[in-house]
């Protein structure tokens, strides 16, 4: 590990430690001066505009809800029903044709919990891409599957992880977990000492895998 | 009238695995058979399965570090610096350049002992068993320079979030001159074992093969999209860790076949040492570790970032909450995702190829299976 500290986050530390060594300071003194803004509790993300994102809104309008970046990496959120069409045009007339990853993120607090995300590359534009949109509990995102085969196993391991159906997806099983596995590890409220311990009984034949 | 039995059908299900040597771990492929003919396959993953994206949730940022070696664990050092180089994008750091060199040599050091690894375990697969001991004897060498300067060989942790903690060895560099001087006679050897051998041909040649364009499909990346003639390589097209500065050829092949993709993976051997070589003649002196705080708390926020491991294309999705601990990583491992392309490079060959088949994806279970 550095020796050094962040010098934002040292900031209010050594105006701390000054005034434990000298605690008889005189109250007139000048307050000290103020500790550095904290980080904001939200991305602090930059919008994102090029002719790939005029393009799109053109195409898709309030579909799309938001086009950003954040450290340099770009990004762009849209409704869930939308997502296969976006792909699709993507794929198809801007060369976006390596769906590099799919994936999930659970926020139980938000009224829409899950974020799913998209990583899209263009081998012809060396260009990099996120797609995200927000799942309810409950609802049935579309396959993408019908655009990108790799969508597959990808959608089969959200749907473990975290219990996200997806519509018209050719074979919505569990993929890493067993068949008759009770939970969805993933998500928030799943403990990390959690387990299905009547499946360990049944199948392992011990009382906990712990 | 007689029930129906199996040998009313043309088609045979056969099991295979999950404990089969030629699985390279615990992997079980159901393959439903016409003859000695593959109809189709079904893989049934998960048996390594540790969850180490929850237990990622449950640890700090650095204490996670060590996890990710013992996911593809024959090449831990690129999961490693990976990892390292996810969070440093989150916290907006970069490791010094002395700390970026030596990654750069480690990694392709690592990259030569992974591929020495599916050398000798496919080799063996076919029915060549002389190549183990080989590339065994020569990944020893690499493993001894591991060794020499972390203290592990396998599961290495030998890089820390924002640089390295250890600096180099005395005799670094005179043992990884001499590591180059010792291999690069040793890949000829082996081609000369393998390459124009009428049983290792007659196996391999048009065997398993996958088009570029069924390559983008599926998500395939790595020697398997190269062979495929896809002059594509995350070092050259996006560069990390100054790989840019490093003068390296991206090898390809055109059939996409296994015998191909055997090509690609020996001329990459060949390549990473012509990078280690550069790096090994240019280590700047400075410090090895950036200015980052002892307790990691990146910002809230997200980043993608990918590397090239020896198996393909290695990202870590992360997601920071603003506190010490990830709010989520994500892996996107090369192998889990290359796996996916077995049904069709094996749908329509015989039973033997799919030995073959697997063994040319060069796939590492713990990082399918996490």
């Amino acid at each position: 590990m550095g020796e050094e500290q962040n010098p934002e986050g040292s900031a209010p530390l050594s105006g701390d430690s000054a005034s434990q060594q000298k605690p008889a300071a005189p109250p007139a003194k000048p307050a000290p001066p103020k500790p550095p803004p904290k980080a904001p509790a939200v991305m602090a993300t930059t919008p994102w505009e090029d002719e790939l994102t005029a393009l799109l809104q053109e195409r898709f309008g309030d579909r799309i809800t938001g086009f950003y970046t954040y450290l340099g990496q770009e990004f762009l959120t849209a409704q869930p029903e939308a997502v296969p069409d976006i792909l699709e045009f993507l794929k198809l007339e801007a060369d976006f044709d390596y769906l590099v990853d799919i994936t999930a993120v659970d926020w139980p607090k938000r009224e829409r919990r899950f974020d799913l995300v998209y990583v899209l590359y263009s081998f012809a534009r060396n260009h990099r891409i996120r797609i995200k949109t927000e799942i309810a509990e409950g609802e049935r995102p579309a396959s993408a599957v019908p655009v990108h085969l790799t969508a597959n196993w990808l959608e089969r391991e959200v749907f473990d992880m975290f219990g996200i159906e997806f519509e018209g997806h050719p074979d919505m099983r569990r993929i890493l977990l067993p068949e008759e596995w009770q939970g969805h590890p993933l998500r928030k409220d799943y403990s990390i000492l959690q387990q299905d311990t009547q499946w360990v009984r049944e199948n392992l034949g011990i009382e906990s895998g712990q | 009238m007689a029930e129906s039995t199996f040998l009313d059908s043309t088609e045979l299900v056969l099991n295979m695995g999950p404990q089969h040597p030629s699985t390279h771990g615990v992997l079980r492929v159901i393959l439903r058979l016409d003859g000695e003919k593959i109809m189709g396959t079904d893989c049934v993953i998960g048996y390594l399965h540790r969850g180490v994206e929850k237990i990622a949730e449950n640890r700090t940022w650095t204490q996670f570090a060590p996890y990710v070696d013992r996911m593809d664990y024959l090449a831990a050092v690129s999961n490693g610096l990976g990892y390292c180089l996810a969070v440093e994008k989150l916290l907006n750091v970069e490791a010094p350049p002395r700390a970026q060199v030596v990654r750069v040599i480690l990694t392709e050091l690592n990259r030569i002992a992974s591929h020495l690894v599916w050398l000798g375990t496919h080799a063996l697969d076919i029915g060549a068993l002389t190549p183990l001991f080989y590339v065994m004897r020569e990944r020893e060498a690499a493993l001894d320079i591991f060794e020499r300067y972390c203290g592990a060989r396998l599961t290495t942790h030998a890089f820390r979030i924002g640089g390295l903690q250890y600096d180099l060895y005395d005799r670094f560099e005179t043992d990884i001159k001499a590591f180059c001087d010792m291999f690069l006679p040793k890949v000829d050897e082996y081609e000369e074992l393998l390459s124009e051998n009428r049983i290792w041909k007659g196996r391999l040649v048009n065997v398993g093969v996958l088009t570029a364009d069924e390559c983008k499909e599926y998500g395939v990346t790595g020697p398997v999209l190269r062979a495929a003639g896809v002059e594509w390589d995350i070092r050259k097209a996006l560069p990390y860790s100054g790989y840019d500065k490093y003068d390296f050829k991206i090898p390809t092949a055109r059939n996409g076949d296994t015998y191909d993709r055997y090509i690609v993976r020996l001329e990459e051997m060949r390549q990473s040492v012509r990078i280690i070589r550069q790096a090994v003649e240019d280590i700047p002196e400075g410090p090895i570790m950036a200015k980052v705080p002892k307790v990691i708390k990146p910002p809230v926020g997200e980043a993608y970032v990918s590397i090239e491991a020896p198996k393909g294309e290695l990202g870590y999705y992360v997601v920071s909450d603003g506190s010490t601990q990830p709010y989520r990583v994500r892996v996107r491992p090369p192998s889990f995702i290359n796996l996916q392309a077995l049904d069709r490079m094996a749908r329509g060959g015989l039973v033997a190829d799919i030995v073959a088949v697997i063994g040319t994806l060069d796939i590492v279970l713990g990082e399918i299976d996490r």
